[in-house]
C-alpha cells in the first residue's frame, strides 16, 4: 500500500532535484525556468498527497490554481528569456552578471 | 542739566551723521559748517559746565539716561557722571577737537575725502565724550572701543597707500591686545561687586580688597592687584605704552589733523584719565601702582631717546608723545592723579599745537615730512614759527609755560612718592627731561633754523610728486617750493591752542594741590605725595624759583643748549656721534627691535601656529582622517565586499535557501 509518506518523500525528491538544478545550472536560463516549475510540482503533489488522505478537495482546488499561475509564470519567462537572447545573444546564465558588485 | 549733557554728547554725533551720510548732498562746505557747529555748541556747553562745576559749585551729576537691559541684576545703562574731572576733560576734548576742525579745512581743502574727514573726527568727538562723562564701566567700554574704532578708520584714511593699510590694522590689533585685558578687568569687578557702575563699584572696593582669587592652581593673588593690572593693560594700550607702544609711531601715517587730536591730545589720554577715574581702585593695590610706575618710567625715558634720531617730522612729535604718555602714567604710579590729569591737560594743548604745527609745515613743504630737508623755515612762516616755539617750550617745561607746571609736579611727585619702583622713576624722568628738550629741539632748530636744505634737495626725492604737482600749480614755477605760510584757517587754531599752551599752567595751585580733584580722585593718606608736596607751595611764583633752582630745568637747558650746539654750530658732531656709537645708534633707528620682535614672534608664531593648525587640525586631521578617512574606510571594506556580489543568479539562489534555513532553523527548533 502506498503511504502518505511515500507521496511526501516524492515531493521532498523532486523539491531538492529543483533546487539542486538551479544552484547547479550554469549554462542554460531554459533549465532555470523548469527547475522552478518543477518546484511548483512538487509542491503541488504535497497538496494533492494531503488532500487526498484527508479527504478535503481544497488542497486540489488550489493545484489548479497553482497550474494556472505557473502556466502564465512559464509564458511571462519564456518571453523575457526571448527578449534577454535578442538582446544579448546569449541565454547562458555565467554571461548575465549584471549584478556583479 | 541732564539736556544739556545729552546736547553735548549728541551734537558732534549729528554732524558726524550728517557729514557722513549725506556728505555728497550737503558738499564741501555744509559738511564742514554742520560738524564745527556741532563741535562749537559741545564746547560752548562744555564751558558752561565746567563754570557751572568749578566755579559755581554744583553738586556731582550721576544719573543713567537709559536703562539698555537688565540681566539677572546686572544692569546696562548709558548715564553720566560730571565732576570737576569729566568737566576739565570735556573742555580739552571739545576745545582741542574744534581747533582740529578749524585746521583740517585748511589742511584737507584738495582731499576727495573731505566729507568723510570731517564725519570721522565729529564721531571721535562723540565717543571721546561718551568714553569721559560715562558713569558705568559699559558705557567706558563703548567709548574705548569707539575711539579706536574711528582711530582705525582714521589711521587708514588714505586706504590707497599700503603702508597706511598696515599701520591702522597694527594700531587695532595691538589695541585689541589692550581691550582683551581691559574687558578681562571690567569682567572681575563686576564678578566680585555684581555692578558696572563707577560709585558702587568704588563703593564695594574696599570689601574686596582682601578677596584672592587663583588664577593658576595653587596661587593666591590679590584680585584687586590683578584687575587693576588688567585695567591698566588696558590704558597700556590705548595710552600706548612700553610694549603696547608699537602701534603709534606708525599712526602718523593718517592726516596730520587726526594725529594731533586722537595720537596726541585725546584718545591716547584715555588710558590715564581712566586710571585717574579708578583711583580708589588702584589705591588699594601698591602692586599695581608700581606696576604703573615702573612702565610709565619704561616709556617716558626710552621712547623719548628714539625720538632722537627719527627724521620725519610727525614721528619726532609722536615719540614725544610716548614720551609724555609715560610721564603722566608714573605720575598716575607714584598716586599724583591730579598731576598727571594736569600734565594731560597741559600736554594736550602744546603737543596738538605742535602737531597742528608740524603739519602747517609739511604743508608748505609740498607733503614733505624729512626734517633733514627743511630748514630756514623762520622768515617764511613767522606765526607757526611763534606757536611752534611756544610749545616746544612748554614740551620741555620752560619756566613759565604750561608743561613746567604740570611736568614739575610730576617729577617733585615722584621724588617724594614711596611706592616701590619710585627711585627708579625718578632717575629715569629725570634723564627724560635732558632727552625731551634735546629731541624736540633738534626738531625746532632744523625745521625753522639754519641752512634752507629744502633748496638743494629738491630734485632729488620728490621730484616725480613735484612735477606732477606743479602743473596744476598756482606757483608755476619749476625749482625748489617757495614755502609760504599757512592760509589763516590753519594759523587760527595754532594761535588759539598756543594761549593755553602757555597759561594753563597758572592753575597749578588748585589743581594739583587744591581740592580741585578732591571729588573725583581718591588717595590714601600715605600715598598723598601731592599733599605733602603743597605744603611747601607758595603761590605761582613761588613755585617758578623753587622749579628753576631744581635739576629738571638745568637738565632741560643742557638738551636745549646741546642742541643747540650740535645742529646749528657742529653739525658734524652729530654725525661723528651716528658713527661713533653707531651701535647705539642701530638699536635706537630700530626702535630697539619691538616691530621686529612683534613681528618674528607674534606676527610669525600666529603664522606659524596657523600653519601648524593648518596642516594638522585641518589637513591630516579632519581632512585626512574624518573627511577622506572615513570615505576611504568605506572604500577599503567595499572593495572586498564587492566579491561576495557575483551577480550569478545561483549565488543569490543559494544564499537565499540558506538564509531560509537558517532562519528555519532559529524560529522554529
Amino acid at each position: 500500500m502506498i503511504s502518505l509518506s511515500h507521496y511526501l518523500v516524492l515531493g521532498a525528491i523532486l523539491f531538492s532535484l529543483s533546487i539542486a538544478g538551479i544552484f547547479l545550472n550554469r549554462k542554460n536560463v531554459i533549465i532555470l525556468l523548469m527547475s522552478i516549475e518543477l518546484m511548483l510540482l512538487a509542491v503541488n503533489m504535497n497538496f494533492i498527497a494531503f488532500s487526498h488522505f484527508s479527504g478535503d478537495l481544497a488542497g486540489q482546488v488550489f493545484v489548479f490554481f497553482i497550474l494556472t499561475v505557473a502556466a502564465a509564470e512559464a509564458a511571462i519567462g519564456l518571453a523575457i528569456l526571448t527578449l534577454v537572447f535578442r538582446n544579448r545573444q546569449t541565454i547562458n546564465v555565467q554571461d548575465l552578471d549584471e549584478m556583479k558588485g | 542739566m541732564e539736556n544739556i549733557y545729552l546736547a553735548i554728547v549728541l551734537a558732534p554725533l549729528f554732524g558726524a551723521i550728517v557729514a557722513g551720510l549725506f556728505g555728497r548732498q550737503v558738499g564741501r562746505v555744509g559738511a564742514h559748517t554742520v560738524t564745527i557747529l556741532g563741535v562749537a555748541v559741545s564746547f560752548l556747553l562744555s564751558l558752561w559746565v565746567f563754570k557751572a562745576h568749578v566755579f559755581d559749585g554744583a553738586a556731582i551729576h550721576n544719573a543713567t539716561v537709559y536703562t539698555w537691559m537688565v540681566s539677572d541684576g546686572i544692569r546696562f545703562e548709558v548715564g553720566f557722571l560730571v565732576d570737576n574731572l569729566t568737566a576739565m576733560m570735556m573742555l580739552v576734548v571739545t576745545f582741542v577737537s574744534l581747533m582740529v576742525h578749524i585746521y583740517t579745512v585748511g589742511y584737507m581743502h584738495d582731499d576727495p575725502g573731505y566729507q568723510r574727514f570731517f564725519a570721522y573726527i565729529s564721531l571721535f568727538t562723540f565717543s571721546m565724550l561718551m568714553l569721559v562723562m560715562a558713569n558705568n564701566f559699559m558705557q567706558l567700554f563703548f567709548g574705548w572701543e569707539a575711539v579706536g574704532l574711528v582711530s582705525y578708520l582714521l589711521i587708514g584714511f588714505w586706504f590707497k597707500r599700503p603702508t597706511a593699510i598696515y599701520a591702522n590694522m597694527k594700531a587695532f590689533i595691538v589695541n585689541r591686545v589692550g581691550d582683551f585685558g581691559f574687558i578681562l578687568g571690567i569682567g572681575a569687578l563686576l564678578l566680585y561687586t555684581g555692578s558696572l557702575d563707577y560709585y558702587e563699584v568704588f563703593a564695594e572696593a574696599e570689601g574686596i580688597s582682601q578677596a584672592t582669587i587663583s588664577i593658576l592652581p595653587g596661587t593666591e593673588w590679590s584680585l584687586l592687584t590683578v584687575a587693576c593690572i588688567l585695567l591698566f593693560i588696558g590704558a597700556m594700550g590705548k595710552s600706548a605704552q612700553v610694549p603696547l607702544h608699537v602701534w603709534l609711531p606708525d599712526s602718523m601715517e593718517g592726516p596730520t589733523p587726526i594725529s594731533a587730536l586722537i595720537h596726541a591730545a585725546t584718545m591716547v589720554t584715555a588710558g590715564i584719565f581712566m586710571v585717574a577715574r579708578m583711583s580708589p581702585l588702584f589705591e588699594l593695590s601698591t602692586v599695581a601702582l608700581s606696576f604703573v610706575l615702573i612702565i610709565g618710567a619704561i616709556t617716558a625715558f626710552f621712547m623719548g631717546l628714539i625720538g632722537i634720531v627719527q627724521n620725519d617730522i610727525k614721528r619726532v612729535v609722536a615719540y614725544s608723545t610716548l614720551s609724555q604718555l609715560g610721564y603722566m602714567t608714573v605720575a598716575l604710579g607714584a598716586s599724583a592723579y591730579a598731576a598727571g590729569v594736569f600734565h594731560l591737560m597741559t600736554h594736550a594743548f602744546f603737543k596738538a599745537l605742535l602737531f597742528l604745527a608740524a603739519g602747517s609745515v609739511i604743508m608748505a613743504m609740498h607733503h614733505e615730512q624729512d626734517i633733514r630737508r627743511m630748514g630756514g623755515l623762520r622768515k617764511y612762516m613767522p606765526i607757526t614759527y611763534i606757536t611752534a616755539l611756544i610749545g616746544s617750550l612748554a614740551l620741555i617745561g620752560f619756566p613759565g609755560f604750561s608743561g613746567f607746571f604740570s611736568k614739575d609736579g610730576i617729577i617733585e611727585a615722584v621724588s617724594l612718592s614711596t611706592t616701590p619702583g619710585a627711585s627708579f622713576a625718578y632717575v629715569l624722568v629725570l634723564a627724560g627731561v635732558f632727552v625731551t628738550a634735546f629731541y624736540s629741539f633738534r626738531m625746532f632748530f632744523l625745521v625753522f633754523h639754519g641752512e634752507e636744505r629744502f633748496r638743494h634737495v629738491e630734485h632729488h626725492a620728490h621730484h616725480d610728486d613735484e612735477h606732477a604737482d606743479d602743473h596744476g600749480d598756482d606757483h608755476g614755477h619749476h625749482g625748489p617750493v617757495e614755502p609760504r605760510e599757512s592760509p589763516w584757517v590753519v594759523t587760527l587754531p595754532l594761535i588759539l591752542l598756543a594761549i593755553p599752551s602757555v597759561l594753563a599752567g597758572y592753575v597749578v595751585g588748585p589743581m594739583l594741590f587744591g581740592d580741585f580733584f578732591a571729588d573725583a580722585i581718591y588717595v590714601a593718606e600715605a600715598n598723598d605725595v601731592l599733599a605733602r608736596l603743597g605744603e611747601g607751595y607758595t603761590g605761582v611764583m613761588g613755585y617758578i624759583i623753587h622749579g628753576i633752582m631744581m635739576p629738571p630745568f638745568w637738565l632741560a637747558m643742557a638738551g636745549l643748549a646741546s642742541a643747540w650746539f650740535i645742529y646749528m654750530r657742529k653739525p658734524s658732531i652729530a654725525a661723528a656721534a651716528k658713527t661713533r656709537f653707531s651701535w647705539i645708534y642701530k638699536v635706537l633707528d630700530r626702535k630697539y627691535g619691538f616691530d621686529e620682535f612683534n613681528a618674528f614672534v607674534f606676527a610669525g608664531g600666529s603664522v606659524g601656529l596657523g600653519r601648524a593648525l593648518w596642516r594638522f587640525g585641518d589637513v591630516f586631521f579632519i581632512d585626512g582622517l574624518l573627511v577622506n578617512g572615513s570615505a576611504k574606510t568605506v572604500g577599503f571594506i567595499s572593495k572586498y565586499a564587492r566579491f561576495s556580489q557575483t551577480g550569478y543568479l545561483y549565488h543569490y539562489a543559494f544564499a537565499m535557501i540558506i538564509g531560509l534555513l537558517v532562519l528555519l532553523t532559529v524560529f522554529v527548533l
